[in-house]
């Protein structure tokens, strides 16, 4: 069993390698993240949200919602943190 | 093991260090606008700032300025703040965090209302941070007792 464990681990690990080769190259001026979003952002943020800033208007503006989440995720790691470490007892 | 020990140029440093900081992390959330920040960096500074009381005094000095339901509470207010905004822009007629619809409410026009709820989510986001650090720190350092130290 361990085997056919380690062969899914492994064959699972050459796709998810095989598939970075696949991936624009580190910097690449013509991947789509950098001719379609990024542009606009750059050209369009500050008329558009009022924010000199643009990594606070792309954060807080226009993918609030994924703001959002990683705010929950900390509040989340709060609040189990503090279930599981406080200790209300006197011993 | 945290104790309150007597130290005076580490005291009297840290208390009046500990304003100035705070001011600082008020700086970084609401100038996060204009300038490199935002509510995760004034968060945790702003959490930073107690944490520095806890070390060079003890944790009932931070207890009495800042109790744990007033953390708990700040710890879910901030998350409230933000989705809260957006539940408003919902109310409003507008997307889910669509802030220009705003300016409906505040007398700004609907460009600058955008920046008004981002400086709103920054708030709460800065709000969360804040009590989530103080909290896991107190509740590590002290093993979950809240008191001088945790026992040998």
């Amino acid at each position: 069993m361990k085997v056919f464990a380690l062969m899914a681990v492994i064959i699972t690990g050459a796709a998810l390698i095989y598939s970075t080769f696949g991936m624009p190259d580190w910097g690449d001026a013509d991947s789509p993240a950098n001719t379609h979003v990024s542009p606009r952002y750059i050209e369009k943020s500050i008329e558009e949200t009022a924010t000199p800033n643009i990594v606070t208007s792309v954060l807080a503006d226009y993918r609030g919602y994924d703001t959002l989440g990683e705010t929950t995720v900390i509040f989340t790691a709060g609040i189990v943190c503090m279930l599981l470490l406080r200790n209300k007892k006197d011993d | 093991m945290i104790k309150d020990f007597d130290n005076i140029i580490i005291k009297t440093v840290c208390r009046i260090l500990t304003p100035f900081l705070q001011i600082f992390a008020f700086y970084v959330i609401a100038h996060g606008h204009y300038s490199p920040g935002g509510g995760f960096q004034g968060g945790c500074i702003l959490g930073a700032s107690f944490i520095l009381l806890v070390i060079a005094h003890d944790i009932n000095t931070v207890k009495k300025r800042m109790s744990e339901k007033l953390n708990t509470f700040l710890c879910s207010i901030g998350v409230m703040i933000y989705a809260g905004i957006g539940l408003l822009c919902l109310m409003l007629g507008a997307n889910y965090l669509d802030y220009g619809i705003l300016h409906t409410i505040l007398p700004v026009d609907a460009v600058k209302a955008r920046a008004m709820g981002t400086l709103g989510i920054e708030i709460g986001v800065g709000l969360t941070v804040m009590s989530v650090m103080v909290s896991i720190f107190l509740n590590i350092a002290s093993g979950g007792k809240h008191e001088e130290g945790a026992p040998e």
